[in-house]
């Protein structure tokens, strides 16, 4: 049996990446959330994109159910691409996920909670989009 | 012409030939780097300069203590760095670059100028659908397309290729990255990931020369 998807939040900013974790995980209720965590800045402190804290990240929410990651824009987008394309770099069955990074952090992260796979956990987090606010 | 001699199984360009390149590129990248923060900081977010001084003084560092065996490892290697070290989009950009024209040397311990030509030509288009770019949309690409085409010649066009399409990006509009903002704001100002490019094919001339 494997755990929960484990859900990323790559930020160009440690403090946003750590603040919709928290929002997330507030937001998801209650009780057991799947692992949410989150890889901001640059590991000086700045902002930007650490491939480094990306890995360590998908590491830590890995349960061997697959890792789901959320980006914000820009270099966080082609950072992650780039270390999917390596291969080698993250955990087995590690997707970038095409979402809105708050919206989609949270329908993830209580998709993943209750249960759902990482398909069904990618499908949560992308129909975000959908959700129009006027 | 500085063309090398090349034999009819492999060529001339070995594993010193190209850790020089990316020394040669690591030199320019010190010496421009305020200069392409300045480009930077008129379109994009200042960075440029810095991230590409930091990403290449870890390339050098890494090439003098565990020297690749292989000009495609070299590449590998090199690529793998920047992508680790940039901290900006042209981390993952100019990592997939030299990643994937590694990649397309294969094992080989010398290649010759045609067939890092056709190499770098698939590495350009890895760049183009990693970034979803296409040639004119005032990136890196507007360099590099053409420099991988003149490659096929000689070191010498594909340098002055790179340089052209460089400056030919100042009248564009961005439609990628940060800059794409800006929309008719970005026009009259020399893309900064196009004038590093540039730095890098101009740095594969000198290697040869």
């Amino acid at each position: 049996m494997s755990g929960p998807v484990g859900i990323v939040l790559v930020s160009h900013s440690a403090a946003v990446a750590r603040a919709v974790a928290e929002l997330a995980q507030g937001l998801a209720g209650g009780g057991a959330t799947a692992p949410v965590a989150p890889a901001g800045g640059t590991p000086d402190g700045g902002l930007g994109t650490s491939s480094e804290l990306i890995v360590e990240a998908a590491k830590a929410a890995d349960r061997g159910a697959g890792v789901a990651l959320l980006v914000d824009l820009g270099s966080a987008v082609l950072t992650v691409k780039a270390l999917l394309a390596e291969e080698d770099e993250l955990p087995e069955r590690s997707r970038l996920v095409d979402a809105p990074f708050v919206e989609g952090a949270v329908a993830a992260l209580v998709t993943a909670s209750a249960g759902g796979d990482l398909d069904a956990v990618v499908a949560a987090a992308s129909e975000a989009y959908g959700y129009r606010k006027e | 012409m500085s063309d090398m001699n090349e034999s009819e199984s492999g060529g001339a360009l070995d594993v010193a030939f190209f850790t020089r390149w990316l020394t040669l590129a690591a030199a320019a990248v010190d010496r421009e780097a305020d200069r392409l923060t300045e480009l930077d900081s008129a379109i994009g977010d200042a960075d440029h300069g810095a991230n590409l001084k930091r990403g290449f003084a870890a390339v050098r560092d890494v090439l003098e203590k565990e020297p690749p065996q292989t000009p495609g490892a070299v590449l590998v290697t090199a690529g793998r760095q920047l992508i680790s070290t940039v901290g900006g989009a042209s981390g993952p950009l100019y990592g997939t670059l030299l990643r994937r024209t590694g990649k397309g040397l294969g094992d080989s311990v010398t290649v010759s100028r045609e067939q890092l030509a056709a190499a770098l030509t698939e590495g350009v288009a890895a760049v183009g659908r990693l970034g979803g770019a296409h040639a004119g949309d005032k990136t890196m690409l507007d360099a590099l397309g053409p420099a991988a085409g003149a490659l096929g010649e000689s070191f010498e066009a594909a340098r002055d290729a790179a340089e052209r399409g460089a400056l030919a990006t100042v009248p564009l509009q961005a439609r990628k990255g940060r800059a794409s903002y800006l929309g008719e704001r970005s026009v009259g100002h020399q893309d900064p990931g196009a004038t590093s490019s540039a730095l890098l094919v101009a740095a594969l001339a000198e290697a040869a020369a």
